[in-house]
């Protein structure tokens, strides 16, 4: 009886061991046989929504482009990506990198490049022809050490005010029209304040303020000095940037005060109801609202005061990564995500404007086609909240400064932690 | 020889794959971590890296950002075990004397401890919204419906210590105390009557009674109540993380700073705050074990 016991244990014991070691090779067999070899596997974190539709309409162009490939989905859900990013940051670390996948593009990309994880583009630009089709200004905002590591798909605008006509009313503002500048800006929220609107300007938590804080300094130093913000040119202790950021602590006092703890949809929200006139967020801003079947009648929108003639842009772009499973396939990928089908068919849907510069903008609703114009024409800077600025790292640090900021108000100290988080990588 | 085989063989046999799968995957994996931790491994690229010593931890210690990271542990710690302790006693002693529909009131003070912690710091994320007045939601908004406008406050988003990771802990001890008041009052039913009698034929009074009586045969079980709290407090990741999000200086604690270095692939830095909390968290349980391990030897 004794003995059987045990065996019956030893038994089990053994099951347990060899449960682990067969979950172990379920892994391994992913992508080891030969019919996989076409699969094309896409990382993203377009889950739902916009994205997704977005997405789905890239894939619809991939699959006549690239008919010898099979697209594979591998989209994991989460907002602006944190959840996937530390996906991804598994996969590649394991040596098991996906086909292609989607990162901000800019200095966020850099991560993988110093990580050896993703390999230069640039020859592809050439033989798709993207060097003449994408804005010079924009390659030069994608080029670190003369290299290209990924193709953008769509442009975000990062420096738009939303505003409210009805509470702009109250104070007698005219809603078509931007203040001039910050201080003008601020005179008008004074205005609101005493004809009952108590928070003129809704924001959110996290990015949202870091969002805020970028327009007043872009608008204060202009777009030369605010570029050399990211790249070390300019220094974060100067009195410039001492006096903007009061502007941005001024600019707090006039917010709700549960801005620690509302996401940016909710900040929204209190724009389209009136208990706020102005509403720092990128375009993705008009996406939402369309889905919200928010009339166009009932908001409107313009650069951040002090900041026309500038678009602060943010990108998603796909990569090729090092080592990848089938490079060939991938390219083919990256041909679509560059072409104007791929990118008229990707950002009618998720509401952003595509790279390229030959896009027709009869094809796009109405807040795109002026955006659309912008691009053309104006300065193309970069935006640090959304990775065309700043690494994963130098934005944590930004964030959590920012969040004690929220709390502390404490210029100086900001000043000093802002410095101190981009001369870390 | 053979005979002393059987003896422990079995025994050893049935041990084995604990033993391995513990050993690597716990004590391994601490050794790798802790090995990590001394060198300069700052990025995601593979390949060699170069030891440092300890350069990690004394740029931990000497950073605003980790520190106030301990302190805000320590004060949720003491919050939570404290709110925790006291509500769990006294749901015990309520339901310790055998009132009607015991069994009801037993579900409902267990029941928040079968909610994941993520999914009720979303609920809670949005019932502590600091918003006050005429926009108060949550919390506030009930505090105004029913006339008690003085207890609305700004929750986690207050600018002071106590009050931001008091308001954390709160979830924590709805969760927790169900759990206690079921120890607590395990304990009650395991005094024999006889005691109760014996004290009240001597003429104590009910306060007394548990004063002096009662209370004492529950110091093991207090015991082994505050090291489940301090432990689960020390490693609390989920509920802070739902509430706040990432990058929140105000409520940010160890493990989540971990989770956030982890994300910008600063794997010694990372690793260097694991090893640190899990110092935390050895001073606390280990001493627990030696004395377990003495009080059984003992008996």
């Amino acid at each position: 009886m004794r003995g059987g016991l045990s065996k019956t244990l030893a038994l089990v014991g053994a099951a347990g061991l060899l449960a682990v070691s067969a979950c172990g090779n379920s892994d391994d067999s992913g992508g080891g046989d030969s019919s996989a070899n076409k699969d094309v596997t896409v990382f993203t974190w377009w889950a739902d929504g916009g994205e997704k539709a977005g997405l789905d309409g890239m894939v619809s162009v991939f699959k006549t482009d690239c008919a010898d490939y099979k697209f594979v989905n591998s989209a994991v859900a989460g907002g602006a990506g944190s959840n996937a990013k530390q996906v991804l940051a598994n996969d590649l670390q394991a040596g098991k990198p996906p086909s292609t996948f989607q990162a901000h593009a800019g200095a966020e990309l850099r991560d993988y490049i110093d990580a050896g994880q993703v390999d230069d583009v640039s020859g592809l630009y050439k033989d798709f022809g993207l060097d003449k089709a994408f804005p010079q200004n924009l390659i030069d905002n994608l080029t670190v050490d003369g290299k290209i590591y990924s193709i953008p798909a769509n442009v975000h605008r990062a420096n738009v005010v939303w505003t409210n006509p009805a509470a702009l009313k109250k104070a007698n503002l005219d809603p078509a029209t931007a203040p001039a500048s910050v201080d003008a800006w601020i005179a008008d929220m004074d205005k609101l304040k005493a004809a009952g609107v108590k928070a003129p300007l809704a924001i959110s938590k996290g990015f949202a303020q870091e969002m805020v804080m970028e327009v007043v300094l872009l608008a204060e130093l202009g777009p030369d000095s605010f570029k050399g913000l990211w790249d070390g040119k300019t220094d974060w202790a100067g009195a410039n940037v001492t006096s903007a950021l009061n502007k941005y602590k001024k600019l707090l006092t006039y917010t709700n005060t549960d801005r620690e703890s509302v996401d940016w949809p909710d900040a929204l929200g209190y724009l389209n109801k009136g208990q706020a006139a102005y509403f720092v967020m990128g375009d993705w801003v008009a996406a939402q609202q369309l889905a919200d079947k928010v009339p166009d009648t009932a908001y409107t929108y313009w650069p951040a005061p002090g900041t026309a003639g500038n678009f602060q842009f943010l990108s998603d772009s796909f990569t090729l990564p090092t080592n990848g499973a089938d490079p060939e396939g991938a390219k083919c990928w990256l041909k679509t995500v560059g072409s104007a089908e791929g990118q008229k068919a990707f950002n009618t849907k998720k509401g952003s404007i595509p790279a390229r510069s030959d896009a027709d903008p009869a094809d796009y609703p109405k807040y795109q086609q002026s955006a659309m114009a912008d691009w053309k024409k104006d300065k193309i800077v970069p935006s640090c909240a959304h990775g065309a600025a700043c690494t994963l790292g130098q934005n944590n640090d930004i964030l959590s400064a920012l969040s004690q900021f929220s709390g502390g108000q404490d210029v100086a100290k900001l000043q000093t932690a802002l410095g101190t988080a981009m001369k870390t990588s | 020889m053979h005979g002393r085989i059987r003896t422990w063989g079995p025994g050893a046999l049935v041990l084995l794959p604990t033993v391995l799968l513990l050993g690597y995957f716990v004590y391994g994996l601490i050794a790798w971590s802790f090995n990590t931790s001394l060198t300069n491994r700052h990025t995601a690229r593979k390949g060699p890296a170069d030891y440092v010593g300890f350069e990690n931890y004394g740029h931990l210690f000497g950073e605003e950002r980790f520190i106030n990271s301990l302190k805000n542990l320590g004060v949720l710690t003491v919050a939570f075990i404290v709110g925790t302790l006291i509500f769990g006693l006294l749901w015990a002693l309520l339901l310790e004397k055998g009132v009607p529909g015991e069994s009801i009131f037993r579900s409902v003070y267990l029941f928040p401890m079968a909610i994941s912690m993520i999914a009720s710091g979303v609920v809670w994320g949005w019932l502590l919204n600091p918003s006050q007045g005429e926009d108060a939601r949550g919390l506030n908004r009930l505090f105004e419906i029913l006339h008690l406008g003085f207890l609305e406050n700004s929750w986690w988003t207050a600018g002071n210590r106590w009050t931001t990771m008091a308001s954390i802990a709160l979830p924590a001890v709805w969760q927790l105390s169900g759990y206690i008041m079921a120890l607590f009052l395990a304990g009650f039913r395991g005094i024999p009557p006889e005691l109760r009698e014996a004290a009240r034929v001597d003429g104590a009074s009910e306060f007394k009674l548990y004063r002096h009586v009662l209370f004492p045969q529950l110091s093991p079980i207090a015991l082994s109540a505050l090291i489940i709290l301090g432990h689960m407090s020390l490693k609390l990741f989920d509920l802070i993380y739902a509430i706040t999000g990432p990058n929140q200086f105000r409520t940010e604690v160890p493990s989540v700073y971990m989770w956030n270095t982890l994300l910008r692939s600063d794997q010694a830095k990372a690793a260097a705050i694991a090893i640190v909390l899990l110092a935390v968290v050895a001073v606390l349980v280990i001493p627990y074990i030696a004395y377990t391990v003495r009080q059984e030897t003992e008996e």
